[in-house]
């Protein structure tokens, strides 16, 4: 049981959560996730750690309610608990310094990106973000990007914040007048990582995204996760979740994805129309001590 | 009570019959298959036992259960006596009275196995061993006085789950570390409901908990700890490494991305451990069987899991690729019968060479090829070999491939100078299980491949006696937080 410390809303339809998993938190390093069951009728899904305090025993995760369980996730709040939490998965994030590098984060991407660019910034490389969305009120961690960037270049697609445009819009031209740009980080929806890889691959920029595949253990068990890179499959849990943009096959990560869209859509309705249900599973702290003495002597 | 009856009349008796929930009823449901023997039937089953004066069937157990002297018990009406005497050798006498392959094993040496039939030993073990569980009277072993040092096992399938209760019962404190949110390792995720009721699991796993084992789900050791720490600021003595082999095999072929295509393992997990079949009132889905053509690749035990499994989530048609023939399938006899009997098609003889997809990536047919077999191999069986030019499709809308596992090396990775061999597999001692690091144990899966969970329990049993002799000549750690 993992009780959540903090759940605050960072923007329509994405919260962040400090959630009480210290031996996790003294582990994590910026580019690993967790596995999350929020109650014992749910799914297992990835999340990827946005950050930790191994003080306080908590980490961070950055959750975006798009199906059934991150809408279900983004209903609790402090005080209540999520049942499994399993981790720190997949490979940390390669830091060493590369020189000048650009980070991007693209949606509730930017929550994975944002410890990446901190280590990064704090191995001496010159950072460059680019926090791309649709628009305005979608922007995320701003305040935070920055704090750990040289520059930060905000994009929104309707022109309604920072500068017009894609992500990709800027890193063209950070490309055209940079002098050199060592490496590139591209987090965020999967359309957005392959316009990065392709606009990165004609210049040879070494180019790391993280796949988003679906999981179901996160410990190389099931294959489930399997991605085609340099026309390889390979685990995104245990040999990811980061790999060579230029190699990745776009194209199956999507198609595997939505493999089961039709029972995701279904589920969702089913969750709408009555939250009760899942609701009621859900586990509070504080019932907790009452209902598992052993847990909390 | 002991069994009066003339050798000549005892081999008279047939051998009794498993009662079975009927095919065309048990298609569409997960209950289990087989219903169990009446209290007569068990009494008739061993009456049959020719109680030999040297029981080859003993010599078959990998375990050395005490076959002759639980039968006889059995015959005499004492089936909690019974129950006694084979948890003397093997822990999970429910479990094991489903699963194990006797016909290669105990019943496969039974001398009536000559010219009659072999006796029913596996529907005896489970006889007592449901008689025990329903009677709420297991007799756990008592603990020894604690000797205040700790061991750590890693997994908890049948190796660790079966080193857990022998090293408790030594006195020893023992935390069991599972990757999973539940354990029981292939048990729980990989062996379905119809075959093993996961009710017997956990309560299994309860009867460990009741002895003193503690469990610590959703650890993954490499990831949340290392084996050093455990050994260091975690206060462990010793550690017993019981992974398994959970790492999935392809088949390699192109095409295997495609959406639809799984592995077993996946497939399994989804329906048993995430209750799939449930869906929408359990959150984890998986590929819609209903009305689909389904294939799985492979002939053992996890494809006839996997091909049931399909059945049972209303495939239209289910069916084995297999590339040899049905005299080579690796499968447990019971499996196959059973399989039959369900309306699974085996197609032999044939391997596939390449998944086709649609212009959506989903899967939509497999480009397969002829085979026959030729000469028989290392392993004995024969071997196929392509025939030319008989390539052709097979309509499909998911494929499951079922070829066996490898070994996962998350462990191994992050734990230095732990030798592993050239397949991956961890390199135990014979006798000790003990690895190249002192003090670190290993057994099942892990070390021998992916093999059976009466192999894997006797490992657990064999390291924990090796851990015990370990810890007598280790004395309790100073800084052990249990000391
Ligand atoms: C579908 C299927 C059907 C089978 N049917 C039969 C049968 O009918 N009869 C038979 O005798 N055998 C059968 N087998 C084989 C049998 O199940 C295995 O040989 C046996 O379970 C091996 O036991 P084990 O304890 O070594 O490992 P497992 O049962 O594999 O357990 C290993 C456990 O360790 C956990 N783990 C792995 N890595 C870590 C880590 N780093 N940290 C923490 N935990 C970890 C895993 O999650 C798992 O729970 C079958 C296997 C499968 C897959
Ligand atoms: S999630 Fe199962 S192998 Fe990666």
């Amino acid at each position: 049981m993992f009780e959540i410390i903090d759940a605050r809303w960072l923007a329509a339809d994405v919260k962040r959560f400090e959630i009480l998993a210290p031996r996790i938190a003294v582990k994590q390093q910026p580019g690993q996730f967790v596995i999350v069951r929020v109650h014992d009728h749910g799914e297992r899904i990835p999340l990827t750690i946005a950050g930790s305090d191994p003080t306080s025993g908590t980490i961070t995760l950055v959750v975006q309610g798009i199906g059934k369980t991150t809408r279900l996730l983004n209903s609790l709040e402090a005080g209540q608990a999520v049942l499994d939490v399993v981790g720190p998965l997949g490979n940390p994030s390669e830091i060493r310094k590369f020189g000048t590098v650009v980070v991007i984060g693209g949606g509730v991407g930017t929550a994975i990106a944002w410890p990446t660019a901190r280590a990064l910034h704090e191995a001496g490389n010159r950072v460059l973000s680019i926090l791309g969305a649709r628009t305005r009120s979608l922007i995320i961690l701003e305040d935070e990007l920055r704090a750990v960037s040289d520059t930060l270049f905000v994009t929104t697609d309707d022109g309604s914040y920072g500068q017009q445009g894609f992500v990709t819009t800027k890193l063209q031209e950070l490309i055209d007048t940079e002098e050199r740009l060592d490496h590139v980080l591209a987090i965020g929806p999967i359309p957005m990582m392959r316009s990065v890889a392709d606009v990165t691959r004609p210049h040879g920029i070494p180019t790391t995204v993280s796949l988003n595949s679906i999981m179901v253990d996160g410990t190389g068990m099931c294959g489930g996760c399997r991605v085609l890179v340099g026309n390889q499959a390979r685990f995104a849990c245990v040999d990811g979740p980061e790999f060579d943009a230029s190699e990745v096959d776009f194209d199956v990560l999507a198609q595997r994805n939505a493999m089961y869209r039709s029972a995701e859509q279904d589920a969702l309705k089913r969750f709408e129309q009555s939250p009760a249900r899942d609701l009621d599973r859900v586990e509070h702290a504080c019932q907790l001590a009452a209902r598992h003495p052993e847990v909390n002597p | 009570m002991t069994n009066s009856l003339p050798p000549k009349d005892r081999v008279k008796i047939p051998r009794q019959e498993m009662p079975t929930e009927p095919p065309e009823v048990r298609q569409h449901d997960f209950h289990e298959v087989n219903l169990g023997l009446t209290t007569i039937q068990a009494h008739a089953e061993a009456a049959r036992c020719l109680e030999c004066r040297n029981p080859q069937c003993v010599s078959g157990c990998p375990v050395g259960v005490k076959i002759k002297e639980f039968v006889a018990l059995v015959h005499d009406g004492d089936y909690l006596g019974a129950a006694a005497k084979i948890r003397e050798d093997n822990v999970l006498p429910a479990v094991t009275g489903r699963v194990c392959p006797q016909e290669d094993q105990c019943e496969g040496a039974c001398i009536l196995g000559t010219r009659f039939s072999a006796l029913g030993i596996g529907y005896l073990e489970r006889f007592v061993a449901d008689y025990e569980r329903t009677s709420g009277k297991i007799g756990l072993p008592k603990r020894a006085p604690s000797t205040g040092q700790r061991v750590a096992i890693i997994g908890s399938g049948p190796a660790g789950l079966s080193a857990a209760g022998d090293l408790v019962t030594k006195g020893h404190d023992v935390v069991v570390f599972e990757a999973l949110h539940e354990p029981g390792g292939v048990l729980i995720y990989g062996i379905p409901e119809f075959r093993l009721p996961k009710e017997i699991v956990r309560q299994e796993i309860d009867n460990l908990r009741a002895m003193g084992i503690s469990f610590e789900t959703n650890v993954v050791i490499g990831k949340t700890y290392t084996i050093d720490e455990l050994l260091g600021e975690e206060g462990f003595d010793a550690v017993f490494i019981a992974t398994g082999a959970g790492l999935p095999k392809f088949l390699g072929v192109p095409g295997e991305h495609l959406a639809g295509v799984y592995s077993a393992n996946e497939f399994l997990t989804r329906v048993n451990l995430m209750h799939a079949n449930q869906f929408p009132d359990y959150d984890e889905p998986v590929y819609d069987c209903r009305e689909r053509v389904v294939a799985v690749v492979g002939a053992g035990n996890t494809a006839m899991d996997a091909v049931r499994t399909a059945r049972r989530l209303g495939a239209s048609k289910a069916m084995l690729l297999y590339r040899r023939s049905e005299a080579e399938m690796p499968a447990r006899q019971e499996e196959i019968h059973h399989a039959r009997e369900e309306g699974i098609e085996f197609v032999t003889l044939t391997a596939p060479l390449e998944f086709l997809g649609d212009e959506k990536g989903r899967l939509r047919a497999a480009r397969c090829q002829r085979m026959e077999l030729g000469e028989p191999d290392a392993s004995g069986r024969r071997s196929p070999r392509p025939i030319p030019d008989s390539e052709y499709e097979i309509e499909l809308d998911m494929a499951i491939i079922a070829l066996g596992t490898g070994a996962n090396p998350l462990v191994q990775r992050a734990t230095p100078n732990l030798a592993t061999n050239e397949r991956g597999y961890i390199v135990a001692d014979a006798e000790t299980l003990e690895t190249s690091r002192p003090g670190v144990f290993a057994g099942g899966d892990i070390v021998t491949g992916g093999a059976t969970v009466i192999l894997a329990m006797g490992a657990g049993r064999q390291a924990a006696g090796a851990i015990d002799a370990y810890l007598k000549s280790h004395p309790p750690r100073q800084d052990s937080p249990a000391s």
